[in-house]
């Protein structure tokens, strides 16, 4: 992007005015290789998200951002409901609270080398992932209703997963406000063999170490320690959230076109918050938030039990778990006022700073930690949640490297055989159905995760505390 | 990616792959809105799998909607939800469209993860860069981004 069409507040903080039909400015947090990198496409829809009714203070984007549909990837909006706010489907987005979880294996680098790849093999065989994959769990009726109600928690009742876990949760587990009778019965019968899969794309799950320390304290409050490794699981609402999208941005955009509203964009179709249509979205999509958090739980308690099948003295703990599409009620300080926002993170990561009340007693002192997933080659960060983050972005930050190519063009530059063969020289063992998928994953086709995440830092979001290197990687 | 099909007798259908940072875009082509709309259903199938596959059953699907671009989105998404809950990939598609409504025949067969190697799934076709319209030489074009 040419930066000249910002105002640069700072090295990291680039605003675009109010112009037009916005109602507020727009903010990228982005370093200058970082914004002249990214889509022309993301200043159009950082600036759209501003012209939406009832937004506060600022449509944000973070430095992984990338083009998205309506929303930015990587955008961040707040809505007050008493100054008009809008829920937004496409805010959301189709793979509703998609997430990561990371779990601590008390392993170390040299426990996993001699079983390396058996133990891939056997997280491939365990764990349904890819396109045609079902779980061995079916859901009747009255199972659908009490997930979708219960989340994690539900996972845990049914001895998918362990009490502990849910406190490592956001919500605890359990968004509470779901409405299981707001979810359609199209959205049902996608997810009834779906519970437990992983899913495809750029979805995966993933046995990483320690590469490097960068904040000792909270390292150690993390349990992080060289060398350690760890279990990384990234995945979502699978099709029952994608439905829930896809028919809510429908119904949307259909009500705004019988009331004759001019959208700027169809993808940012979207409802007063105090609505018929506004209340059952919300319902519906804190119910398929639900659904991810147990489909994670229960992906978790998959890996847990192929790790004791090798290491039987061997526990996997869960360090936290983070929803990247949500659209949540929380309280923000806005020129000194209390208020109950309706903050959307498309692509964008929850991250309370310390001493936030939401947070587990072990983790309070120093903060959320905010699991940053980069490409397969590269690896992945951890972050904790700064407490400045709430003046910049309502407590939110980056959620993975971003996108640099797209799929089509990762395709004509890499081999999937070619890309799992170097892997493999690096000691990264990559297992997936499809060598294709492998290229549209390839490392290259991702943003430089080191510089995203630096740019997180910079800009006051969250503050790097560990990266993480890839040891095995199942990819759907 | 493009692939123009052989057939003498419509010679302008055919379907495209088109670029997003995240996503992919598909486009079909064809001498109708209904031949445009069974295209881009096969450059659908092709975000999947570039593997054959086989005509072997059919599922019939109808959707209705106010017009013709927001049609095309809920006939993807009629796709979508056919392959997922059927756990199919569909080769061969007809289509006919009688003002807002559409019903439509597909054919396919089970996935089969050793033969169609399935590279990603498509989650929802958004609205995004979405156009249905006729081009100046009479072709019918028809597309969108869907999110995968």
């Amino acid at each position: 992007m040419d930066t000249s069409r910002f105002t640069c507040v700072d090295a990291i903080t680039w605003r675009i005015e109010p112009h037009g039909a916005m109602r507020v400015p727009a903010i990228i947090y982005a370093d200058e290789d970082l914004i002249r990198e990214m889509d022309d496409k993301v200043y159009e829809q950082a600036a759209n998200v501003a012209t939406l009714s009832g937004i506060v203070q600022a449509s944000y984007a973070m430095p992984d951002a990338h083009w998205g549909y309506g929303f930015p990837i990587g955008g961040v909006a707040a809505f007050d409901p008493d100054q008009g706010g809008v829920l937004s489907a496409g805010g959301v987005g189709f793979d509703i609270s998609c997430g990561v979880r990371t779990m601590l294996t008390g392993l170390k680098v040299a426990d996993i080398i001699p079983v390396q790849k058996s133990l891939a093999d056997s997280l491939y065989q365990q764990i349904p992932a890819g396109v045609g994959s079902r779980g061995p769990i079916s859901l009747d009726e009255i199972e659908m209703d009490a997930m979708l109600a219960e989340g994690a928690a539900w996972a845990v009742e049914r001895g998918w997963g362990e009490a502990r876990d849910l406190e490592r949760i956001e919500e605890h587990g359990t968004m509470s406000g779901a409405q299981p009778a707001n979810v359609s019965e199209r959205a049902r019968e996608r997810q009834r063999r779906e519970m437990g899969t992983l899913g495809s794309g750029n979805h995966y799950l993933e046995v990483q170490a320690v590469a490097e320390i960068f904040d000792a304290k909270v390292a150690d409050v993390f349990e992080l320690s060289p060398d350690d490794v760890v279990a990384t699981i990234h995945c979502g609402s699978r099709g029952l959230g994608h439905q829930i999208g896809t028919e809510f941005l429908k119904e949307m955009l259909l009500a705004a076109k019988a009331s004759g509203i001019e959208l700027i964009d169809r993808e940012l179709a979207c409802a007063p918050i105090n609505s018929d249509v506004g209340e059952r979205y919300l319902g519906a999509m804190r119910a398929a938030i639900n659904c991810a958090l147990a489909n994670r739980e229960i992906l978790g308690h998959y890996a847990r039990r192929v790790f004791t099948h090798f290491f039987p003295a061997c526990h996997l703990r869960l360090l936290f778990d983070v929803s990247h599409n949500t659209c949540k009620v929380e309280a923000h300080v806005i020129e000194g006022k209390d208020r109950e926002l309706f903050v959307h993170r498309k692509g964008a990561t929850r991250a309370f700073g310390p001493g936030h009340e939401s947070l587990p007693e072990p983790l309070r002192s120093v903060g959320q930690p905010v699991l940053i997933g980069g490409s397969m080659g590269t690896g992945s960060y951890i972050l904790a949640g700064e407490t400045t983050a709430e003046d910049k972005a309502f407590s939110s930050a980056c959620h993975g490297a971003g996108r640099a190519l797209s799929r089509h063009a990762a395709l004509k530059q890499w081999s999937g055989r070619k890309i799992v063969d170097e892997l493999a020289e690096q000691g990264i063992i990559i297992k997936s159905p499809s060598m294709r998928g492998v290229a549209e994953e390839a490392p290259g086709a991702y943003k430089d995760v080191g510089a995203v995440v630096a740019a997180a830092e910079q800009a006051g979001l969250a503050r790097r505390v560990a990266r993480l290197r890839p040891l095995i990687c199942i990819k759907g | 990616m493009a692939n123009v099909t052989s057939s003498s007798v419509i010679c302008c259908a055919g379907w495209e792959h088109f670029p997003h940072d995240a996503d992919i875009g598909i486009r079909g082509f064809g001498a109708t809105p209904a031949e445009a709309f069974e295209q881009a259903a096969v450059a659908l199938t092709t975000i999947v799998t570039h593997a054959e596959v086989k005509p072997l059953g059919a599922v019939e699907v109808t959707c209705e909607a106010p017009d013709l671009e927001l049609l095309f989105v809920d006939w993807l998404n009629t796709v979508i939800y056919e392959m997922a809950v059927r756990k199919m990939l569909f080769a061969r598609f007809a289509v006919t469209i009688e003002g807002t409504r559409l019903k439509a025949t597909l054919w396919g067969e089970l996935v089969d993860v050793a033969r169609h190697a399935p590279a990603c799934e498509p989650k929802g076709a958004t609205y995004t860069a979405l156009r249905v319209s006729q081009e100046t030489d009479g072709v019918w074009s028809a597309g969108c981004v869907v999110d995968v």
